[in-house]
């Protein structure tokens, strides 16, 4: 039942392609016109000094980030690095911009607590009463992320970026345990937030600055604003063998930057 | 001083299924209605349309139609010598706000009340003898019976254009149908909905074992259809945005879809968005309601004058408008008097995780809200519960409600939970998974119920309500006998590697999603002494005050609630409109 043919989805003629990487001197234009989205599919966070993979970018270039600082962007990377690695199934967490996804989070109004009750008093419940910290997102990031750095370079003398694999993921299975002190945040809550926050950007729509390239859903098959299954659901067993989509793309008006005709992309919708 | 409006005969709180159905038959009956709705009005078009809708990051993860719970929660403890806590963030369930409320973010599972829902303590003690019931059960009997409220199921039938197959037309079974369906006057206004492949693999191993497998009756449309407000839906495109979504299709049934269209042409019908009631205002006796005050975008109070006020926020939060509004005893546990918050339940749910062979191409993608195939063997009544010692049952299935990604990539228990090896876990079996839902009945306690909290505020500095509940023993044993039903039949299943039965524990966690069925707090009955509102959902204490939807149900069913919200509200606007706009005052007396 699963050798059948492939299932051919409607549209896929246009859904199949494979989206053109923006040029170079898009990508010059966009930065200047502070076009959030086109930031997403070109650059990388990391442009602090010291970081594991060369600086793609010259240090003098301003980082396009509105939360993190260069140095906890560096931290990002190499925290997203392992939790998602790049490897022979593909590229990463850090490759999908989780850390760019995870900024614009944080600077924006989830970051912010706009749905966390926040009154107090506060006081430590049962597991069953679940989160009672009064961190907000952005505040345990903030907190959290300063304090493993300093663990780590009072510990190893030199940042997490700059550690061996094995040493970095000894890190961060100690920080799951709750075995470092970020006291008053403990360190598995913050871990927990590091996880769903990394996931978070590796499956959600490529429009929030994560997932670039959709690498997230190629890797498990999850074909994105897809729209209609109506005529492949029945086809039990039948492996989905479209290209996913994305809403941006889905959408197919989004001027390309530096103003020539709009990609013509399929997703499904009129 | 509050901005005074003018005088309305019916006041309405909240514009979810309940509010607008009210809302159009009090206005339709020439009544001059205001709905008061706290959210914002949102509709299929232009708010849902695609490809924008099938965001799961904002829509499920950041709750854009759940209740903000930065401005209004719940507290939850699991007994009374704990100190509640607040949910600082939406875990255990999803209340609706905005337009249509949960009524549009549902999944669209549509069943009725089993007969023997209605009857519960006395079917049970004349079947099995009262020691059947465990001691701290406070499970009673409705105050109606299902034949009486049949009609109105139908009537909600073909409101919301219903999807399925009867089993069961006044009482000739029907082939293809669930033979424990209890009966109906007519089949179903649409056909039952596409199956895919996980449900149709549980659909051949259940029948292969003897039990009575069928197609989910479904609030998605499947077919072009005409409701009987003349309003126009259209054919589910099996697209798996549904649950924690608005349709774009016009497809899921809906209040904006099925009802408030036709409210709104008529003159003496508004709708006021972004109202948020605050209480409901009583004369120096309390015995009479005079209107309710609420508060605007703006932040002012304002009094809206009314005849009749009818609550209609989502489930529970009506059973908290009663107690900031002093309507009716609250409950003491401690002295087992009052009746507001009496009777909480949830719903008792659990399931068992499945990973198949690699071969078998799952498609979790291929989905819709209330896609699924599900058997009744274990619900209800349906099997003897003698030897089994305890009471209620639930309903066995698999759905494909969504495979978005953030929320569904399910891995064996064991695997890593990042580097990797989660990579190589997550890839190997996102296509190759599935779960049987079990969906089982939940039974009220002395000591689970509903209050005002004395700490917590919410943003208009009004206690929060506060959940005390915990699983009573009954249900863990149900829970145990229907996850170990659906463990063998997911052993039965072709392709199935591993099995992961998760029957529901104790203590009850507010910490992870449960379900949105929060029922009970304003129960329905016939004495008002274990009682709040009458057989017509009027509040024994304030006669010209009504309550709908899920708080009236003395204990939780195994069946999804909505088909019996929407059957309990017909009843009860009915008897508004025939008796009590004649006479007003007490229907029962």
């Amino acid at each position: 039942m699963n050798e059948q043919q492939p299932v051919v989805p409607p549209a896929s003629e246009d859904a199949g392609e494979t989206p053109p990487a923006p040029g170079r001197r898009h990508v010059l234009k966009a930065l200047a016109l502070g076009v959030p989205g086109a930031l997403a599919v070109s650059a990388t966070p990391a442009m602090a000094q010291g970081s594991a993979s060369p600086p793609q970018t010259p240090a003098a270039a301003p980082a396009p980030l509105r939360f993190f600082n260069a140095q906890e962007a560096a931290l990002m990377d190499a925290i997203a690095s392992r939790l998602i690695p790049a490897d022979e199934l593909g590229p990463g967490a850090k490759e999908a911009g989780v850390t760019f996804f995870l900024d614009g989070q944080l600077a924006g109004a989830w970051g912010a607590g706009d749905h966390l009750y926040r009154q107090g008093p506060f006081q430590a419940g049962t597991p069953e009463q679940g989160y009672q910290l009064s961190f907000t997102p952005a505040e345990m990031y903030r907190r959290g992320l300063a304090a493993f750095d300093d663990a780590v370079r009072k510990k190893e003398g030199k940042p997490y970026d700059q550690l061996a694999p094995d040493v970095q993921d000894a890190w961060l299975a100690s920080m799951q345990k709750g075995e470092l002190d970020f006291d008053p945040l403990p360190a598995e809550v913050f871990f927990q937030a590091l996880l769903e926050g990394t996931m978070e950007g590796f499956f959600s729509d490529p429009l929030y600055g994560g997932n670039k390239d959709m690498v997230g859903w190629k890797l498990v098959g999850f074909p994105g604003a897809y729209a209609s299954f109506s005529n492949d659901i029945e086809r039990h067993g039948v492996i989905w063998r479209g290209t996913p989509v994305s809403i941006a793309q889905a959408r197919g008006h989004h001027p390309a930057p530096g103003g020539e005709m709009p990609h013509k992309r399929g997703g499904g919708h009129g | 001083m509050a901005k005074t409006m003018p005088a309305v005969d019916v006041a309405i709180i909240g514009a979810g299924w309940t509010g607008s159905i009210i809302g159009k038959e009090q206005a339709a009956a020439g009544q001059r209605v205001v709905v008061l709705e706290r959210g914002e009005p949102r509709w299929p078009s232009p708010d849902f349309q695609g490809p924008n809708v099938h965001d799961e990051l904002k829509y499920t993860r950041r709750h854009a139609l759940h209740q903000n719970t930065a401005s209004e929660t719940f507290t939850f403890r699991n007994h009374d010598g704990q100190t509640a806590l607040p949910m600082r963030r939406w875990q255990f369930a999803y209340p609706g706000t905005h337009l249509g409320g949960a009524g549009n973010h549902w999944s669209g599972a549509y069943y009725r009340f089993d007969p023997t829902d209605f009857n519960m303590r006395s079917h049970y003690t004349e079947r099995y003898g009262a020691r059947i019931f465990d001691k701290d059960l406070t499970c009673q009997d409705w105050p109606l019976s299902y034949d009486e409220l049949e009609p109105y199921f139908d009537r909600f039938d073909y409101l919301i254009g219903a999807s399925g197959q009867a089993g069961n037309i006044k009482g000739q079974k029907q082939e293809g149908g669930n033979p424990f369906e209890p009966w109906r006057s007519r089949p179903y206004p649409n056909p039952p909905m596409k199956v895919p492949y996980a449900p149709a693999l549980f659909g051949e191993a259940a029948r292969r074992l003897g039990y009575h497998p069928y197609v989910q009756p479904s609030a998605l449309c499947t077919r072009p259809y005409v409701n009987t407000e003349g309003l126009q839906m259209s054919a589910c495109v099996y697209c798996g945005f549904c649950s924690n979504f608005g349709c774009e299709h016009y497809a899921k049934a809906s209040p904006q879809v099925c009802v408030l269209p036709v409210a709104l042409k008529m003159p003496n019908f508004e709708l006021r968005t972004g109202a948020h009631v605050l209480r409901v205002e009583l004369t120096q006796d309390k015995k009479r309601a005079r209107g309710v005050t609420y508060v605007d975008g703006a932040g002012t109070e304002v009094f809206q004058p009314a005849e009749v006020v009818v609550l209609c926020a989502f489930g529970i939060n009506n059973v908290r408008l009663l107690l900031l509004s002093g309507i009716g005893e609250p409950y003491d546990p401690q002295r087992d008097t009052g009746v507001v918050g009496r009777n909480y339940t949830h719903q008792t749910t659990s399931g068992v995780n499945l990973f198949f062979d690699e071969s078998f191409n799952i498609n979790p993608f291929m989905g819709a809200g209330a896609v699924a195939v599900t058997m009744d063997d274990f619900s209800a009544d349906n099997f003897d519960h003698g030897p089994l010692g305890f009471v209620g049952g639930g309903y066995l299935q698999i759905q494909v409600v969504s495979g978005a990604p953030i929320g569904y990539h399910p891995v064996p228990k064991g695997s890593a939970a990042w580097g990797s090896a989660w990579k190589q876990a997550v890839k190997r079996y996102y296509n190759h998974s599935a779960s049987i839902t079990i969906t089982g009945s939940a039974q009220p306690t002395r000591g689970s119920y509903l209050s005002l909290d004395p700490t917590y505020r919410d943003a208009w500095g009004l206690p929060l309500l506060r959940v005390t509940y915990d699983l009573p023993d009954n249900d863990i044993r149900m829970s145990a006998f229907l996850t170990e039903r659906g463990d063998e039949i997911g052993r039965a299943m072709k392709g199935v590697q591993r099995t992961e039965p998760g029957p529901r524990k104790r203590p009850f966690t507010a910490a992870a999603y449960q379900s949105t069925h929060l029922t009970g707090g304003a129960a329905m009955g016939a004495d008002p002494r274990t009682s709040v509102v009458n057989r017509y959902g009027q509040t024994w204490d304030v006669p010209n005050v009504f309550v709908t939807g899920a708080a009236l149900f003395p204990q939780n069913s195994g069946y999804n609630p909505t088909g019996t919200v929407g059957a309990t509200t017909y009843w009860i606007v009915e008897k508004i409109k025939s008796d009590y706009l004649k006479s007003p005052g007490p229907l029962v007396t």
